[in-house]
């Protein structure tokens, strides 16, 4: 009796902590309207009368995907190395909107990022225990300098960062394709821009080399440098002055202002932070994934990073748990496409529904027909300014 | 001793102010630009306007006397400044720049400039467009940064339904679903009240995703699904004969002569008629409006869904007005460049023309750009446009004020 007194407790418990109810129920809607999806696309079998073949397509997807992302240690190991870039992304995006800005420009400052860890990479010959860490470094700096800029813009002439971010990434993009141009960045015997490879022991190392003959566990201590940067950024946003200062300046920035803080200083710490923590992942994907720069390195993290941030509303668990599920989205999602013949962008349709899901609160109550308390995930964007 | 300043001071603010000495010191950077890199390279530009006539300016010589007027319209401006006529001189003198720029680059040599400008006016059709949709959203207090969604499902759309069904249904089907896509953003912002932007963002993901899945998995096995013939360019009676501009504005796709109409039905509605005040007063007040009897909701809806049909046809552009298929993400980031040209126009229709039409001649320039050999590595023009918008941004629009009421969810009590 008294475990059955002890699970209803439980589940009394989970019920009333509805934001994670929200969360379960958006990711089955999401589930549901994505099987709806894989059925009606494919047409072949529905022009034969197959409904059932197409029904099955959605049972060995879906399998994939979860065998993909959790199902074995080098899965496991793929869910980690997709999401590191995505947390530290997903953190760069939270921390803008805490203090009241949309950073949509992390994809160039995980460029520039990048880049600058790229060069420490394949310019030092130091000792690893020095170098690795230096190259993370410079990789925060080079993102923190690209993105002091939106910052700057704001504070000093108010231009809105939602344009001058969207600017800045178009221009990271060719200034990187230059980059990778240049004797100092091309790799010698190349005539396409590809950068120099990063010396094995330069780059970051991988979380289980101490594993004898498994290559394929691609995970590296980006890894513990994301989850090391989502502790600190718990730190400074409830423990720090400056921390207390951004969350009132994004609450209210005229009752910031009137209270006495530097909000243009606080613009441009908040986008350099911001910029920081994405140009960190530039240098985790340089020195950990590839151990070397391509064109487009940066792929669409940037933009996944806001659904992150949203998803997570902001908050530092929240953001890290959310870039976790996407990582491991991402990880399941290749296991699909070489599994079925799913394409891998079905995840791209599931996370936005995901989001839009646990954004409408009230929808999901009225699909389900449940009781919550209407937690809204809050209004991140406080107009164009006057 | 009395302390009257005896002056009057003109009342200008310090930030216009401000403004206007970076407009003075922009002069000034122009001039020195022109002065030391476009007049560094001798030989005569051939600028073609019509099929028998070439219009040749010597580069060095026009780079030279430009630097001069520009310094001296710098110093001007820094000294005095222009009061009203400073947008005009500035227009002029950033045409002049560019035109000098062209003359440097294709020195020696010369290029079709009727038909630059005639692909500066056919590309800035998505952008124009975009940005119009993005008004009427904008303009009744819904923010829209779904236009780049908005595009690419309507892109797709039309491709598809143009291949099947002919041209003419392909456009309707790509408003439909321009439509669907905002009746996405109008109930969850209006009735579920969901941060817009979060929904925007969310809509862009899922036209991204839902069009990339369907192109991976239905298209590449029907390629007759995604094959097309595009519209013909439509030579409007007398007025294509006017050289130059016949061609360039006259000779075109139904779209422009669409994306025209829109521009100028969205101005004349915004500002002379009841329908258009009333957007406007949701957009800036929308509680004033709805105690004086406007429904403010239902105008939402509407102003929300008659977006979508605009972005449709701005993105039925890419199948059926331009390359007569879809790929995977065809659009490109252009819609969110359409969003750019809305707050680069201050939310007003001729304002987002405007800035379209500079998009349009960057993308022009770099068509171009590709055939001439200037010495700079192409990376540098092709991030030309986004470093003007940054500049022109951060310089002259400042801090632009949107609709008062934009991302705010309205309350019908």
């Amino acid at each position: 009796m008294k475990i059955v007194a002890t699970l209803r407790r439980l589940a009394d418990r989970i019920a009333r902590t509805s934001s994670l109810r929200i969360t379960l129920l958006a990711i089955l809607s999401a589930m549901v309207v994505g099987a709806f999806i894989i059925i009606l696309s494919d047409i072949d079998k529905l022009k034969n009368g197959d409904i059932l073949g197409a029904v099955h397509t959605v049972g060995s997807a879906y399998w994939a995907l979860v065998v993909g992302s959790f199902g074995s240690l080098r899965a496991i190991s793929a869910t980690i190395n997709s999401a590191t870039p995505l947390i530290l992304c997903g953190v760069s995006v939270a921390v803008a909107f805490k203090a009241g800005l949309f950073n949509i420009g992390a994809t160039g400052q995980m460029l520039a990022g990048g880049m600058a860890a790229l060069w420490v990479g394949f310019s030092m010959d130091g000792p690893v225990i020095i170098q690795v860490p230096l190259a993370v470094l410079a990789g925060a700096v080079g993102g923190a300098a690209y993105g002091a800029i939106p910052g700057v813009l704001k504070a000093r002439t108010g231009a809105h960062e939602v344009i001058t971010t969207i600017m800045l990434n178009n221009m990271a993009g060719f200034l990187v394709l230059w980059l990778l141009k240049t004797n100092m960045f091309q790799r010698t015997d190349r005539t396409d821009p590809i950068s120099k490879l990063v010396a094995a022991p330069g780059r970051l190392p991988r979380l289980f080399g101490f594993m004898d003959n498994r290559p394929d566990l691609v995970a590296h201590a980006g890894f513990i440098v994301a989850i090391l940067a989502v502790i600190v950024y718990w730190w400074f946003l409830n423990r720090s002055t400056s921390g207390f200062e951004f969350r009132a300046f994004g609450m209210n920035a005229d009752a910031a202002q009137y209270a006495g803080m530097h909000t243009k200083r606080l613009t441009v710490m908040a986008m350099m932070f911001a910029g920081a923590f994405a140009g960190l992942a530039g240098a985790a994907e340089v020195l950990g994934t590839y151990g070397y720069a391509s064109q487009n390195f940066a792929g669409n993290i940037g933009f996944d990073a806001i659904a992150i941030a949203l998803l997570g509303r902001s908050t530092p668990l929240g953001t890290l748990l959310a870039a976790l599920l996407f990582g491991a989205l991402q990880a399941g999602g290749r296991q699909m496409q070489v599994d079925t013949d799913v394409p891998i962008d079905l995840i791209v349709v599931l996370r936005a529904l995901i989001v839009m899901f646990i954004a409408a609160p009230l929808l999901i109550k009225s699909i389900w027909r449940i009781k919550v308390s209407p937690t809204s995930l809050g209004q991140t964007f406080k107009g164009w300014g006057s | 001793m009395s302390t009257i300043d005896p002056v009057i001071l003109p009342l200008i603010s310090a930030e216009q102010r401000k403004q206007a000495r970076s407009v003075g010191l922009t002069f000034v950077v122009l001039g020195i630009v022109a002065a030391f890199v476009l007049g560094n390279r001798p030989g005569d530009a051939g600028f073609k306007l019509v099929d028998s006539y070439i219009f040749v300016i010597p580069a060095q010589p026009f780079a030279r006397i430009l630097a001069l007027v520009l310094i001296a319209l710098g110093a001007a401006q820094l000294l005095k400044g222009f009061g009203k006529w400073t947008n005009v001189v500035l227009s002029i003198s950033a045409a002049t720049f560019v035109i000098s720029f062209l003359a440097w680059a294709a020195s020696g040599g010369s290029f079709s400039f009727t038909g630059m400008l005639q692909d500066t006016v056919t590309r800035s059709v998505p952008i124009i467009l975009g940005a119009i949709a993005g008004i009427l959203c904008e303009r009744s207090g819904i923010i829209n940064i779904a236009i780049e969604g908005q595009l690419l499902g309507s892109a797709f759309a039309g491709a598809v339904a143009g291949s099947l069904l002919g041209p003419w249904i392909g456009i309707v089907a790509a408003m439909a679903m321009g439509v669907g896509l905002s009746s996405i953003l109008a109930v969850f912002s209006i009735r579920y009240r969901v941060d817009q932007v979060i929904v925007g963002f969310a809509i862009n993901f899922f036209a991204l995703g839902l069009t990339s899945f369907l192109a991976a998995r239905v298209l590449t096995d029907h390629p007759d699904y995604n094959i097309l013939s595009p519209l013909r360019p439509i030579a409007l009676p007398l007025l294509s004969n006017i050289p130059v501009i016949g061609v360039v504005l006259f000779t075109q796709t139904l779209f422009v002569y669409f994306a025209y109409l829109a521009v100028a039905v969205a101005t004349w509605s915004l500002y002379h008629t009841k329908w258009g005040l009333r957007t406007r007063a949701i957009g800036e007040y929308p509680k004033a409006a709805g105690t004086l009897g406007v429904d403010v909701i239902k105008l939402r809806y509407r102003n929300v869904l008659l977006a979508g049909a605009v972005a449709g046809v701005g993105g039925a552009w890419w199948p059926i007005g331009m390359v007569g298929r879809f790929d995977q993400n065809i659009t490109n980031g252009r819609g969110f460049i359409a969003l750019a040209a809305v707050i680069f126009g201050r939310w007003n229709p001729v304002g987002a023309l405007s800035a379209a039409l500079v998009f349009g001649l960057a993308e022009a320039i770099q068509l171009k750009m590709s055939n001439l050999d200037t010495g700079i590595p192409s990376e540098f023009l092709l991030m030309a446009p986004y470093l003007v918008t940054l500049v022109v941004v951060a310089g002259f629009v400042g801090r632009s004020r949107g609709p008062k009421a934009a991302g705010q969810p309205y309350d019908a009590q």
